[in-house]
């Protein structure tokens, strides 16, 4: 009787009775070559840009709606309109349509489920001419003036990493996770 | 020859019958012309014996090109006119057969252009909720043990003009054609899974990806331990760059933009990162104002390449009715064809091998008789998903989701041989107001 020390050993043990090509498909899950070289924690500090929705991952710094609207309309407005009307980009804010109607608008107001994204977004991938070049507080100050737009903060609203994680948006609730639901489908 | 359904359509194995084959090609029809503008007439030759039988051919190529006289067979691209990487461009189904899509045609969807990566300069991380974070070099990914898989990778917003009011113009593949299928060859993601060895509250992976986008989407643990696998070739050449060069994750089935190009970084998580592109993208709002979210699967669906949208069949005859249908749930098990507008229906043959998650070509022959006819095809895969009508899907998802449209798809043909499409005609009462799909591509 051979004794298993561990199930690890005991499904090895399955899957090379069930058959060779599974077998085979098992020894080589458990024989990679062990290629990966050790990623310290500075290095994966300075290539980890996500922004969790609870705000783990947001950075220090700060940004003010003023200063929000002063990059907006340098960086920003071409593409996506005065106060975020749309332009070839998306529309960011001044839903007129509600959700349900003919033509609905989904904004940051009236659709985005969480704040968080928002800065997460603008970091990564604005400006489209020359993504990832905004500072830390300046993303603050971009996401604190498209929140002010959208009355989600007030103007005088000073946004930092405390601020964004607290902030509950409008349509949170307004979606079904089809993955729990179903497996996405 | 017997109508196994209304309008002429055949059994489905009238050319592969013994005996058969030569009267049925007699009775071929000319080739259904490619669209409704002729091709420029070229010069007469003598066919028994021609000029390029007697002057020496060109010599060798480093890679090889398409015949000049398929010039026409493209990707047709659009994109955003502020930002050129941002857009799409779709293959040309209608113009393709078989199962596998050449690599240069190969559907491009980039959110913000194309990346031009030297792999010696590209590394990827695999960090978060794991015991031993790591870096991976392309040279060190390349000496894993490699497994290759056909699949196709469809884009969310593929077929979306479907939920516009009126039926649009275009050729079924620059309708259709945010699809395409691949030989994928790379590594299964558990393999380094298993060794960077994710902790128990490990649920998720964060992808992202090493364009000018940082292209991130939140993956499942499961799906990742599925089938999921970091692709290095792709019909048996190094990815294209704008396939995802030099690494690519590969989720059969699975959204196109969950299959993150130039990918550059795994990160597992307890939870989803509710990214741009899986809250205020690639979520489906429903009539209720309430949207749905982390539709990952692409359901079934399938469409009738030839004859299709804007060709033209020159005389009543025999023709071949091919097109392609696949499933992110698995195999295709049948498509029905329809030449009356769905009053009656045969099943179509289906090409072999059959493959998970992969284009399945179908055909079947149907003798025109000249009059108005409507040709449509009807999927069903092998969890018993069956294709919906495009009246019960907009009655289902409202006009809105601009994503997963999977409906039949209806080509006519009017007494001239022209194809165009067409919806229903318990449809058209809500086509007195054309107006397109309310979003573009951002």
């Amino acid at each position: 009787m051979i004794k298993m020390k561990s199930p690890k050993a005991l499904i090895l043990l399955i899957l090379m009775l069930a058959g060779t090509s599974l077998r085979s498909y098992c020894e080589t899950l458990l024989n990679g070559p062990m290629l990966g070289e050790p990623a310290s924690s500075e290095e994966i500090a300075a290539w980890d840009i996500s922004v969790m929705p609870g705000g783990d991952g947001l950075p220090g710094g700060k940004g003010s709606v003023a200063q929000g609207r002063r990059i907006y309309e340098k960086q920003c407005i071409s593409c996506h309109g005065p106060r975020g009307q749309g332009g070839n980009a998306d529309q960011l804010a001044g839903a007129g349509m509600g959700l349900t109607s003919e033509y609905p608008e989904k904004t940051i107001g009236s659709y985005w489920p969480y704040a968080t994204t928002l800065f997460d977004m603008i970091r990564r991938s604005m400006p489209m001419t020359a993504p990832g070049t905004l500072s830390d507080d300046e993303v603050y100050a971009v996401t604190a003036y498209l929140l002010y737009l959208n009355g989600i903060i007030e103007e005088d609203t000073l946004l930092d990493a405390e601020v964004l994680s607290a902030i509950k948006m409008p349509n949170r609730d307004g979606f079904i996770n089809v993955y729990e639901e179903t497996g996405g489908n | 020859m017997q109508e196994v359904a209304g309008n002429g359509l055949l059994d489905r194995r009238l050319f592969l019958k013994t005996g058969f084959g030569i009267g049925a090609a007699t009775l071929l029809a000319p080739v259904v012309m490619k669209n409704l503008e002729a091709a420029p007439e070229a010069a007469p030759v003598n066919t028994a014996s021609p000029p390029w039988m007697h002057t020496p051919g060109a010599g060798y190529s480093t890679y090889g090109m398409p015949s000049k006289f398929e010039d026409d067979v493209v990707r047709f691209p659009s994109a955003n006119s502020a930002i050129p990487g941002n857009g799409v461009s779709w293959t040309p189904l209608h113009l393709l057969e078989g199962t596998i899509t050449p690599n240069g045609l190969h559907y491009e969807r980039h959110h913000n252009g194309v990346p031009q990566i030297n792999p010696s300069q590209h590394r990827l991380l695999i960090h978060g909720l794991v015991k031993n974070p790591s870096f991976f070099s392309i040279e060190n990914l390349l000496r894993y043990p490699l497994r290759s898989r056909i699949c196709f990778v469809e884009c969310g917003g593929n077929s979306n003009a479907g939920w516009n009011k009126s039926p649009i113009r275009s050729e079924a593949g620059y309708f259709h054609g945010l699809v395409s299928c691949s030989e994928w060859t790379g590594i299964p993601l558990p393999v380094l899974l298993d060794e960077v060895k994710p902790t128990k509250k490990a649920h998720w992976l964060i992808a992202e990806g090493a364009d000018a986008f940082a292209m991130q989407m939140s993956i499942p643990l499961e799906k990742a331990m599925d089938d999921a696998m970091l692709a290095l070739y792709q019909n048996g050449e190094r990815i294209r760059p704008e396939n995802g060069y030099p690494l690519r994750l590969i989720l059969p089935g699975w959204e196109g933009v969950m299959n993150v190009k130039w990918l550059r970084r795994l990160k597992l998580t307890d939870c989803p990162v509710m990214a741009r592109n899986e809250t205020s993208r690639y979520t489906e709002l429903l009539p209720d104002g309430k949207a749905r979210m982390f539709t990952m699967v692409m359901q079934a669906k399938s469409l009738i390449t030839s004859p299709s949208a804007n060709m033209l069949l020159r005389e009543a005859g025999l023709y071949q009715i091919t097109g392609l249908a696949w499933s992110g749930r698995g195999k295709i098990t049948r498509v029905d064809v329809t030449a009356d507008g769905g009053n009656t229906w045969a099943e179509a043959e289906l090409q072999e091998p059959v493959l998970s998650k992969s284009f399945t070509r179908f055909r079947i022959p149907w003798q025109w008789n000249g009059s108005p006819a409507t040709l449509q095809s009807r999927a069903t895969d092998e969890s018993g998903y069956v294709q919906p009508q495009r009246k019960d899907l907009v009655a289902e998802r409202g006009r809105h989701g601009f994503f997963h449209y999977n409906a039949i798809v209806s080509w006519q043909i009017d007494e001239f041989g022209s194809v165009s499409h067409v919806y229903d005609k318990d449809e058209i009462a809500e086509s007195s107001d054309p107006v397109d799909i309310d979003a573009g591509w951002d």
